[in-house]
């Protein structure tokens, strides 16, 4: 059988994987994928407890459905920011768009 | 090693080794499909979870929209140099050292408690029905469920909005 510490592991260090994915890219797109891996790790935590803790109730499930769905949602809009700054600046590299409108 | 444990090694190590190459490759491309591979990955240990709608909705929603969203905008913004830029190594050095910081912080507070070794009683039969009821049940979930499908009609269309060609 497998013990829950071991779901919560690999959450983390996909968790940790995600965070190093955010600070460690220049590209804002590959940001974003960091913020799915980071998303990703929170729903297996969140469903590895709804498994061991009360598979009888539904809350895990729908709480891990909700995350789907504002997941979805964030992605769908950090994606149309992305793409228009890129026509208006010619670049996504977050080094260099780093000032507003002057 | 139960046959459980084995597949549940082998997914997780997909998981990881994907989820690193997303954030490593050079080529943004193939940081998407390490990306695919990982949330593929995710999906399977849904199914070693017993929760099988949430396996098919991982695939469907993650791996078939929103991976294919990032396809397309990283083939929007490609650069006109051709070629990724990246940070000084001094750089990469020290977030990898605070973010293997971050993931001993997370352990050490894990193994303090007293996980379930094993699974305690069995997943119903209809789980996936009782799930389906408890979206739309008045006295569970509904008005989130309400309130999460307007804010992903909010966001798509804003979305679409702001991408459009201005032309």
């Amino acid at each position: 059988m497998v013990p829950l510490s071991w779901y919560l592991i690999v959450a983390a260090i996909l968790f940790c994987v995600g965070v190093f994915g955010v600070l460690a890219r220049r590209n804002a797109v590959a940001i974003l994928m960091g913020i799915e891996l980071m998303l990703n790790a929170v729903n297996i935590n969140l469903v590895a407890f709804w498994r061991y803790l009360e598979p009888d109730k539904m809350a895990g499930q729908a709480f891990a459905a909700f995350v789907f769905i504002v997941a979805a949602a964030e992605t769908a809009v950090g994606l149309a920011l992305i793409i228009s700054v890129y026509r208006n600046r010619e670049t996504v590299d977050v080094e260099n768009v780093d000032l507003l409108k002057w | 090693m139960t046959t459980l444990q084995v597949m549940f090694f082998f997914f997780s190590l997909i998981t990881v080794a994907g989820g690193l190459y997303t954030v490593i490759a050079r080529n943004l491309f193939h940081a998407a499909l390490g990306l695919i591979v990982s949330l593929a990955g995710v999906a399977a240990l849904y199914a070693l979870l017993e929760a099988s709608f949430l396996a098919a909705a991982q695939v469907a929603i993650y791996i078939g929209a929103i991976a294919i969203l990032i396809i397309f905008a990283v083939m929007l913004t490609r650069g006109v140099t051709g070629k990724n830029p990246v940070k000084d190594w001094w750089t990469y050095t020290v977030t990898a050292i605070v973010c293997l910081l971050l993931l001993v912080v997370l352990l050490t507070t894990l193994f303090r408690f007293d996980w379930p070794q094993t699974t305690q009683a069995a997943v119903p039969a209809d789980s996936i029905a009782r799930l389906g009821k408890s979206l739309v049940d008045p006295s569970l979930y509904v008005l989130p469920f309400e309130v999460a499908s307007v804010l992903l009609m909010a966001a798509l269309i804003g979305s679409a909005y702001i991408a459009r060609d201005k032309k």
